[in-house]
């Protein structure tokens, strides 16, 4: 599985405007309704999921990086975005740490080995500091998808 | 006072449906974090890839599935605690309270 390809390039955000977790988290969601990936009328009932979910244990998982993922019926196919925040939000991460750093996984409910291979992958990137580093400091959408299509070559 | 540094290990299954996703990586992490000793775990039914027990981001690398065998071992004098807390925290399929017991210092 390449990340390029999850990924949905037009759907990412280079600069979030939402200054807090909620915000972040419908920002995401919205964008990728603007982009034609997730249903609008799902945008509310998919962000709820994601809070309750957030609320129950945080994805942040430290260093910098959150990974805000959700399973719903209403998804048709998985589909991934990333956010960046210059300033750092706060996802009462693991480490207490601002996040910089946000991968949003959704999932169609019926497809529980597909989301767990993603999310391997995902953080198998996300274990690199470089690739941390470097996607914390791109701040335009080719920068951050060259950066992944550069991690899913030289990890092939 | 403890015998120097030492090794304990376990093997356990992961018996909750869901298996080691997000939420019981990061309890996982949380009890394996307030020990001492190393911890490192290895996923026997996935690819054997042995990860730092203590990072949320490599211990979702395992994959752990219901079923899966996980080896976890620990290092250091509170080896055989952190072995204890672990190992009852994954049998009770990362349920809350149960394994709070992890001996704070």
């Amino acid at each position: 599985m390449k990340l390029s390809e999850l990924i949905h390039g037009p759907s990412l955000i280079p600069e979030l405007t939402a200054t807090d977790r909620n915000g972040v988290l419908r920002e995401l969601l919205q964008s990728l309704a603007d982009q034609g990936q997730i249903p609008e009328d799902q945008v509310e009932t998919v962000a709820r999921s994601a809070i309750t979910r957030e609320n129950q244990g945080s994805t942040g998982f430290g260093k910098g990086v959150a990974v805000p993922h959700v399973k719903h019926a209403c998804l048709k196919k998985m589909v991934a975005t990333i956010g960046r925040s210059s300033h750092g939000v706060d996802f009462a991460a693991l480490d207490r740490a601002p996040v910089y750093t946000i991968v949003m996984l959704l999932s169609p409910a019926d497809a529980p080995e597909e989301h767990l291979a993603a999310m391997e992958r995902i953080f198998r990137y996300l274990q690199r500091e470089n690739f941390r580093r470097f996607l914390r400091q791109a701040d335009t959408t080719e920068a951050i998808m060259d950066l992944i299509k550069e991690a899913d070559e030289s990890n092939d | 006072m403890s015998d120097a540094s030492s090794s304990v290990s376990c093997e356990i299954a992961v018996p909750n449906a869901q298996g080691m996703h997000a939420r019981p990586v990061m309890r996982f992490v949380d009890v394996a974090s307030t020990f001492s000793a190393s911890v490192n775990v290895t996923n026997l039914s996935g690819r054997n890839e042995r990860v730092d027990g203590k990072s949320a981001m490599e211990m979702m690398l395992l994959e752990a599935v219901q079923g899966s065998v996980l080896r976890i071992e620990a290092n250091g004098d509170d080896a055989k605690p952190a072995i204890e807390a672990l190992s009852s925290l994954v049998e009770s399929g990362f349920s809350d309270g149960l394994s709070a017991n992890t001996g704070d210092p």
